[in-house]
């Protein structure tokens, strides 16, 4: 079932000063997102990421276009019926914006107090919440008294109050050290599977796409360039702003300054061998290559794991007979995707 | 100091008046001044509820209020508490002058702590569905309360300050103990007492704000 769909979604921003560009921040976006997925969406500063999810939880009005959640379109709807569709929309922040004026209990008291849930229900409930995210010793405390991973905690436990279909998370890990962010990461995982909520997270970093999201979207210039499913893209990225996302995650091939560096010390043929079907073993690969005499060395690359699948780039330096080398690139061709490094 | 002593009811009764003026400063024009400042933020152009005409209609508003001497304000005011049968040199007419003077001043105090609050936790609340309204009562002014509460001791300060100078129109302030009793007839006694009861309601006020501030604020 698709529960987010944007059809031909377009934002344009005023511009802020007189006689200033007015931004298109979203461009005729297509979007659709299915119920029980991790979405994940990249994009450089300025690319319109927060935008666009700003949109869905209608936060910003869309300047042109339609786009229906759990099948209401929203651009249809006036704010009173806007502030119940939010109700089932959590967000969780970058900077986690809780409330400093309300301890952490007030903080995830608040979305029930919105959504009028009775007074009497607010103890077990927020029990139940805080002890899923694990801070339930943590409940009287105030916001500034947390770590970055608490305060984010407390965010994803707000968010969930209303027990909402989709969660939004807008750089929701981009402020927390690497070990932290696997700790949320691990959480919203254990959201979407144990809860069973649609998950957008919106990122910079391509390992949080890899860790958690079963399809990325990459966004430049507030449109939408390629997207698939994780596998798909890092394994093999067509657009250059994709390219340049996977290779901050994967060393793939050699570039001129690395080429040079390796070109010093490796003086035999360089071929960069592109692994990303699990039915040709490396080891298939190698016997080619041992099997006619011919030595190697694996001089670049790395082989990366997207939840149990892998794919990677390894560029190896072959040394031997000329003719025997021809001949087991040849053979190796046919098995993988190579290149030649020139 | 047998004549501060003579004077005593004269005194009692000049602190009570000034505790009754700014009392009603701090409390009426503080409540109209809440009300004009968190219009003032929300009207603002990327505010809660953005309005170019109310932005700029009390904008110019405060901008023309603010920098009138209040001893003028006190005089201007005259006709317009006499239209409401209020005597124009009456202790009505200064509570009406203070709460006035004291509305504006305190509505930018008001607009500037509001300001201060983060823009993100705004959104936040809005995500989670709460009304414009909402955002305003339940988390812009808590989030912004311990500053606001620092924004209206500071103002105290004016207030009673306020109360001194409508001693000028007859109304039975300490000012107006310290100008009568005091200055005319040449007693500095009389007006160093007057002026030493005003700096202790001054330092008791701003302690209690102080105090209030650091609890809501926990720092
Ligand atoms: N309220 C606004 N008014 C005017 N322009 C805006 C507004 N919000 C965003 N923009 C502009 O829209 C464009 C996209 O911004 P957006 O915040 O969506 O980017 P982003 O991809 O989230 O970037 P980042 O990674 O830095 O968060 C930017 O050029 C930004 O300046
Ligand atoms: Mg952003």
């Amino acid at each position: 079932m698709t529960l987010i769909e944007l059809r031909g979604v377009s934002k344009t921003f005023p511009p802020t000063r007189k006689g200033g560009e007015p931004v298109h921040a979203v461009r005729d976006v297509d979007l659709s997102v299915e119920a029980g997925e991790i979405v994940g969406i990249v994009g450089y500063s300025g690319a319109g990421k927060s935008t666009l999810v700003r949109l869905v939880n209608a936060l910003e009005p869309a300047t042109s276009g339609q786009l229906f959640v759990d099948g209401t379109d929203l651009t249809t709807l006036g704010e009173r019926q806007l502030q119940k569709v939010r109700l089932d929309i959590g967000m969780i922040f970058q900077q986690f914006n809780l409330l400093q004026s309300r301890t952490v209990w007030g903080n995830v008291a608040y979305p029930l107090e919105v959504a009028g849930v009775p007074k009497a229900e607010h103890q077990r409930r927020i029990s139940d919440l805080l002890n899923f995210v694990g801070l339930a010793d943590k409940a009287h405390a105030w916001p500034e008294e947390l770590s970055g991973g608490q305060k984010q905690r407390v965010g994803i436990a707000r968010a969930l109050a209303t027990s909402p279909k989709i969660l939004l998370a807008d750089e929701a890990t981009s402020a927390l050290d690497p070990e932290t962010t696997v700790e949320v990461l691990r959480l919203l995982a254990k959201v979407n599977t144990e809860l069973g909520i649609t998950i957008v997270v919106i990122t910079h970093e391509m390992d949080v796409v890899k860790t958690i999201a079963d399809r990325v979207v990459v966004m430049e210039q507030g449109r939408i360039v390629e997207q698939g499913p994780v596998f798909e893209i890092f394994s093999a990225p067509r657009e250059q702003a994709t390219r340049r996302f996977v290779a901050t995650l994967v060393d793939a091939v050699p570039d001129a300054v690395e080429i040079e560096g390796l070109r010093r010390t490796h003086g035999g043929r360089l071929l960069t061998l592109s692994f990303r079907d699990e039915s040709v073993s490396q080891s298939a690969v190698f016997a080619e290559i041992i099997g006619r005499g011919v030595e190697f060395e694996l001089v670049f690359g790395g082989i990366e794991d997207v939840r149990g699948r892998s794919f990677g780039h390894l560029t190896l330096e072959l040394r031997g007979d000329a003719a025997a080398v021809d001949e087991a690139v040849r053979a190796v061709g046919a098995l993988v995707e190579t290149t030649e490094v020139a | 100091m047998d004549r501060v002593v003579e004077l005593r009811p004269e005194f009692v009764e000049g602190l009570i008046v000034t505790l009754r003026l700014a009392a009603a400063g701090l409390f009426v024009g503080g409540a109209i001044g809440l009300a004009i400042g968190t219009a003032l933020y929300v009207s603002r152009t990327r505010g809660i509820v953005p309005s170019r005409p109310v932005s700029v209609i009390l904008n110019v508003l405060v901008n023309i209020m603010r920098p009138i001497p209040f001893v003028l304000i006190l005089i201007v005011l005259q006709p317009v508490s006499r239209w409401f049968g209020i005597s124009g040199i009456s202790e009505g007419h200064a509570v009406v002058t203070i709460v006035f003077a004291s509305a504006f001043g305190i509505a930018r105090i008001v607009e500037q702590n509001l300001v201060a609050v983060d823009p993100g936790v705004l959104e936040a609340a809005r995500a989670m569905g709460a009304s414009r309204w909402r955002v305003v009562r339940t988390v812009l002014l808590p989030e912004a309360c311990g500053s606001l509460i620092l924004g209206f001791t500071y103002a105290l300060v004016a207030i009673v300050d306020m109360t001194t100078l409508a001693g000028i129109i007859g109304v039975h302030s300490l000012g107006y103990v310290a100008l009568t009793y005091g200055l005319r007839q040449f007693d500095w006694t009389v007006t160093a007492v007057a002026i030493l009861i005003i700096i202790v309601i001054v330092q008791i006020g701003q302690f209690a704000g102080n105090a209030w501030a650091r609890k809501v604020l926990r720092r």
